[in-house]
């Protein structure tokens, strides 16, 4: 406890005596977590835009004329319960028809059936397009033979919803995109707080070697630097957060009154997206420490 | 002494042997070349030479900076280069050293400087209150107690430095040119200040130039050439006579003749 109270008092002390290097850390971090802070809510809302266009995903179920009431209501029943299934939608011949209508601009072609030419269906809507042939393995698992065979006699045909595959690439590349600018930014915030901690550290280098040959081991050395880089990354993250919070009060929290385009940015919690920086900021800026005092630490 | 008597215990083992150890630097330059030697607990000795001879590879080689390329280093009967490298800490808690430039912690006070090597080994806080006051006192740095480094003399900043190295009251204390950038009157000092830390009992190893102090004290010197042992001597001068040190030098080279581990003789006396 006593050698925690002392590690302390080392870290307080060079934080202290080094000002500049530990200042030019502390806005580096800072300057970081604003970034990603502000990023973070971007991508996130621009991922749910994607959402909106994911929700129009489905598969159509088709039916056979002659399927009787129990079956359609037996059937929507087990299809619900699919896993990854939303929603399931009952479309009968008669309002496939007035849909058809409705599209149609030349309407005397209908004038000219007899009789109501469409099947009924069923219009399944999915959770995440990713999880279309999972949904298909459900409705038409395969036999002994390897042929998908429908779970019910009642069903015709099972068809992919139009634009479901084409939707399923464009947003699988936006994924991916976003993935990749998240991936960047935490690869060149990883340098620039490393290196700033190593310029920090290697002015200190002569004083570890003192230490070192006064007979202090690794850890007694190591430990405020670790301290140091946890106080460093608090700071760095504290700034940024309070830029962050002052900024959504100002700028976003007005505009979102008026503008439901900015609703998004509610859509990532606040106080989690601060909580993980914060302790990212620290043990990003602790582990920098630690690790680039391995390489002076070598005898 | 235990050693002088013929029917006590067995002697401790020297404080440091050196068995035919070489030491080779990245690149290939031989640092030391085959020596041998034997220091025993309470002695005071000089280590001289010129420039580049290996006398700082001698230091490093105790403190186990350098590991040798042959032979053994063994300090208190144990061979420091057999020890785990977690433990060379441990090891260099029981050598005080001094050097050249100082090596104080450049953030911290006369103070902390000194408590700092009390504080690896974990000295509670009141033993250490008790303890780094008394050993400013004893340097003569009492008044100073709260300055930062840069706030001293040079002078100053070495009796920092001795104070530190002794405060934990090690067995052996090296010290690598301690006075090399002093004036001499501020050197007669220092050097004062390692003859009463070596009358505690304290083995102390000084590495110098100053031929004055080595013949005034009239202690063991040991002298190196070209990483070799080629003088050691009891009560010996800074340099023998010119004429016979040269043909020492010329013999060594020549015939490969080691003139290590002859405690007492002189060359010119064995000739
Ligand atoms: N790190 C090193 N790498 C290569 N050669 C070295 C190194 N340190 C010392 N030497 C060489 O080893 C020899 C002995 O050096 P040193 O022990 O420092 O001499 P001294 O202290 O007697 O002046 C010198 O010739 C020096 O150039
Ligand atoms: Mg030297």
């Amino acid at each position: 406890m006593s050698r925690f109270a002392f590690f302390l008092g080392e870290a307080y002390r060079a934080l202290r005596r080094n000002a500049a290097p530990s200042i030019a850390a502390v806005v580096t971090i800072a300057v970081t977590v604003l970034l990603v802070g502000v990023l973070v809510p971007v991508l996130d809302a621009s991922g749910s835009k994607t959402n909106d266009v994911r929700n129009q995903l489905e598969l159509k179920v088709f039916l056979f004329n002659d399927a009787s009431k129990g079956e359609i209501n037996s059937l929507q029943n087990r299809i619900e319960g699919i896993q990854h299934v939303e929603s399931v939608e009952y479309v009968s011949p008669a309002q496939a028809l007035k849909i058809l209508e409705q599209r149609l601009e030349d309407k005397s072609l209908l004038n000219e059936l007899n009789s109501n030419p469409l099947p009924p269906a069923f219009n399944v809507k999915l959770d995440d397009p990713d999880n279309l042939e999972s949904v298909q393995a459900a409705l038409s698992p395969p036999d002994s033979t390897g042929k998908p065979q429908p779970i019910s006699s009642a069903i015709d045909d099972i068809v992919t919803g139009e634009q479901t595959q084409a939707i399923r690439s464009v947003t699988g590349a936006v994924k991916i995109m976003l993935l990749a600018i998240a991936v960047l930014l935490g690869i060149a915030s990883l340098f620039l707080i490393g290196n700033t901690i190593r310029l920090s550290i290697y002015a200190r280098r002569r004083e570890v070697e003192v230490m070192q040959l006064v007979g202090a081991t690794n850890w007694f050395i190591r430990w405020p630097f670790v301290i140091e880089g946890i106080v460093v990354g608090m700071l760095g993250a504290g700034i940024a957060v309070g830029i962050m919070v002052v900024a959504k009060a100002i700028i976003v929290d007005p505009l979102s009154d008026d503008l439901t385009l900015i609703d998004n940015f509610n859509t990532i919690a606040f106080g989690p997206l601060i909580a993980s920086l914060v302790i990212g900021a620290m043990a990003l800026s602790a582990l920098g420490s630690g690790v680039t005092l391995r390489r002076f630490l070598r005898i | 002494m235990e050693e002088s008597h013929a029917h006590t215990r067995p002697s401790r083992p020297p404080i440091v042997e050196l068995n035919d150890v070489t030491v080779v630097y990245p690149g290939g330059h031989v640092g030391l070349e085959r020596v041998s030697m034997k220091i025993d607990r309470g002695e005071f000795i000089f280590l001289v030479g010129p420039t580049g001879c290996g006398k700082s590879t001698f230091i490093k080689l105790l403190l186990r900076d350098l590991e040798p390329a042959s032979g053994s280093v063994m300090v208190a009967g144990k061979d420091i280069n057999e020890m785990e490298r977690s433990k060379v800490p441990m090891l260099r808690r029981r050598i005080g050293t001094v050097f050249q430039d100082f090596k104080l912690l450049p953030n911290r006070t006369v103070y902390d400087n000194v408590a700092y090597a009390l504080q690896v080994t974990g000295t509670p806080r009141a033993e250490i209150k008790r303890q780094v006051p008394e050993i400013l006192r004893m340097v003569g740095l009492g008044a100073k107690i709260h300055n930062y480094p840069d706030e001293l003399s040079g002078g100053e900043q070495q009796r920092v430095s001795v104070a530190r190295a002794f405060v934990s009251h090690p067995p052996l204390l090296l010290a690598d040119e301690p006075t090399g950038n002093l004036d001499p009157e501020t050197s007669i000092g220092i050097m004062q200040l390692l003859y009463r830390i070596n009358r505690t009992g304290t083995t102390v190893v000084v590495v110098t130039h100053d031929r004055e102090m080595v013949d005034k004290m009239r202690r063991r010197v040991v002298q190196l050439y070209d990483g070799r042992v080629i003088r050691d001597q009891s009560a010996g001068l800074y340099t023998t006579d010119e004429s016979t040190e040269e043909f020492g030098v010329r013999v060594s080279n020549e015939l490969g003749v080691d003139f290590g581990d002859h405690d007492g003789d002189d060359i010119g006396a064995a000739l």
